[in-house]
């Protein structure tokens, strides 16, 4: 038996809100699982849930098979949304802090090669750049040699060279057959890191699978691009959906083809025309009618 | 258990030790308030003077003793002496009780109008004034009084404000260095990211009251050390027993710190709340000045407040030499 995680019929209800609604999923060993949605879909509410933070409505969670306890403690490594580091310290004392409160421990020298930490090991927590401070939350919950970890939006507000850093660190962690849970609303991230997604909205798992499987059933086709404004019944006459962009309009046609003939008989200038497979963005506008990124 | 507490003790320290400018000020706040309050003391003359005055039970019946003395004495020195203005007058039946308290500086002076006898201690400079206010009461009459000398050791009134000092900064070192500090952690999720590891709660309270209780004791002997080089004060008790009232006094302000910290993830709140008991703590718990003549109500109120048996028991045993026998009421109180 390979299930290292089991989420039973999940629930967690706020007196206003159905944060999670029924969510079952269960992951194997090695793979990296990704929780995908827009804000407020569930998707951090979820793995608080899993992780013993929040206390859930009803539903079960077992853990190799067994109710969570002590051992899922010593056995999870777990990297929060947002977290301050303690104030004061240097980014190695921080490191083995951590370190010091687990009975199972990573080696120190390991951590730091994995997560980039050399040249700031002495640096003060209060002066490392964004970049940084999320390699060090990453090193953290690497510190106990973890065997399931949790990264909940590890690369919200980095620039595009950290968060390529992150997606290092991750594959590196994924290469040792450890078992990853992240959350993500960037379907990039999820698409290069992730062997199985859930989407989330409303606080239900909409989808799941593979990436790949999912966009070849359901998304398989193309994206025409056109930043012209063209009207409603143009646009009507092509078989497929669309939807307004800011400045100008996505369509997803079922035969690109007959599209581009249309919009060429139409006289539409198809000179900034751009064309894309569909992804998971799409897939996720298919599936809820609103971009992932809302 | 042992290894993760220590962890989080060490961690603590040098998160205090490193910020400066709060370690400084923990340091430096007593110096500060003893020196400014020397320079105050000499230099106010707006402050209240108290005044105790022995009633002779035999003559006196009533609790309106000052009609029936004058009456009684036909004393016009006396007379104009209870009219001086900024001087609260405060009765006694016993007269040791009397004694006791102008040693410890609670009243200024002591006057026995039917034997004519008045006391000061010869170290307060309130006082020196209060006799020359009694004095100038005489106007062109003869002094009718006779100065007696307190006998045994009179205190300084620096030594007898240093105790209070050193309560009031584990005051507020144990309640802003826990309550706000835990409260902080909250906010911004180190307490979250810690609750996730095999940490239980109990071990890191634990490690916050050991880790503050042992900032305090560092900090405490550094003034300490401090002022009485500078100042040349003296512990005329045992050293074992002062840090015995220290210890439980500053064990009880972390956890009122604590209580504070539970469930409150509002830095403001919190301040507010530690403000709200540090103030009347300051104020009433015999800090900076004696409640004798206070209201009875002030007095009870003053009696469920931590500090005032902190400092009382240090006061106790730092001016009088008192033994933790001697303040067992006050060591029950703080434990």
């Amino acid at each position: 038996m390979n299930t290292v995680l089991e989420v039973k019929n999940l629930t967690k209800f706020y007196p206003e809100v159905k944060a999670i609604n029924g969510v079952s999923f269960s992951i194997e060993k090695g793979i990296c699982f990704g929780l995908l949605g827009p804000n407020g879909a569930g998707k951090t509410t979820t793995i608080e849930v899993i992780e013993g933070i929040v206390p859930p409505t009803s539903g079960e969670i077992l853990y190799r098979g067994k109710s969570r306890g002590a051992r899922f403690r010593e056995e999870v490594g777990i990297q929060f949304q947002n977290t301050e580091l303690p104030a004061f310290l240097s980014v190695k004392e921080t490191l083995e802090t951590f370190r010091s409160l687990y009975g199972r421990k990573s080696d120190m020298d390991e951590l730091i090669e994995i997560c980039y930490l050399q040249e700031i090991l002495n640096h003060d927590n209060r002066k490392i750049s964004g970049g940084q401070k999320q390699r060090l939350l990453l090193a953290m919950a690497l510190a106990n040699d973890p065997e399931l970890i949790f990264l909940d939006e590890p690369t919200t507000g980095l620039d595009p060279q950290s968060r390529r850093h992150l997606w290092d660190i991750v594959r590196n962690i994924k290469a040792r057959e450890k078992t990853v849970v992240l959350t993500t609303h960037y379907m990039e991230e999820a698409q290069i890191l992730c062997d199985i997604i859930a989407i989330m909205d409303y606080g239900k798992i909409i989808a799941a699978g593979p990436p790949e499987k999912l966009l070849e059933e359901q998304c398989s086709g193309t994206a025409v691009i056109l930043h012209e404004h063209i009207d409603e019944k143009t646009l009507n006459s092509i078989q497929g959906n669309w939807v307004r962009m800011k400045d100008g309009v996505e369509i997803y046609p079922e035969n690109l083809n007959d599209c581009i003939k249309t919009l060429m008989n139409l006289g539409i200038n198809l000179s900034k025309m751009t064309v894309r497979p569909q992804n998971l963005e799409d897939l996720f506008l298919k599936l809820t009618g609103k971009r992932l990124r809302a | 258990m042992i290894r993760r507490i220590w962890t989080l003790f060490k961690a603590r320290n040098m998160e205090f030790f490193r910020d400066r400018a709060a370690y400084g000020w923990n340091l430096l706040f007593p110096f500060m308030i003893i020196i400014g309050f020397s320079v105050m003391f000499n230099e106010d003359q707006q402050t209240m003077y108290k005044v105790g005055v022995i009633i002779d039970s035999n003559t006196v019946k009533t609790h309106d003793s000052e009609n029936i003395l004058v009456s009684v004495l036909e004393d016009i020195q006396y007379r104009n002496f209870r009219k001086t203005k900024y001087i609260e007058f405060i009765e006694f039946n016993v007269f040791n009780h009397a004694l006791d308290k102008l040693k410890h500086h609670r009243i200024d002076l002591l006057i026995n109008p039917r034997s004519k006898h008045y006391w000061i201690s010869q170290t307060s400079p309130k006082g020196y004034i209060v006799e020359k206010l009694l004095k100038a009461g005489v106007e062109n009459r003869k002094f009718l009084y006779n100065q007696k000398k307190i006998s045994g050791r009179e205190i300084p009134y620096s030594e007898w404000l240093f105790p209070g000092i050193l309560g009031m900064n584990i005051m507020f070192s144990a309640l802003y260095g826990v309550g706000y500090t835990v409260v902080r952690y909250r906010k911004n999720g180190v307490l979250k990211r810690f609750s996730v590891t095999p940490l239980k709660p109990y071990e890191f309270l634990a490690a916050q009251i050991i880790s503050r209780i042992y900032l305090l004791f560092i900090t405490t002997l550094i003034v300490f050390l401090g002022c009485t080089l500078i100042f040349g004060f003296k512990c005329h008790g045992s050293y074992l027993s002062l840090l015995v009232v220290f210890f439980l006094g500053g064990f009880s302000m972390v956890s009122v710190g604590l209580v504070v910290a539970a469930r409150n993830s509002s830095e403001e709140f919190a301040n507010g709340v530690l403000n709200l008991i540090s103030w009347p703590m300051m104020f009433l718990s015999e800090v900076w000045f004696s409640l004798e003549g206070a209201k009875p109500w002030v007095k009870t109120f003053s009696a469920f407040l931590p500090l005032t048996h902190l400092v009382d028991g240090a006061r106790r045993i730092m001016n009088d030499g008192a033994t933790l026998f001697e303040i067992k009421y006050q060591l029950l109180m703080l434990a």
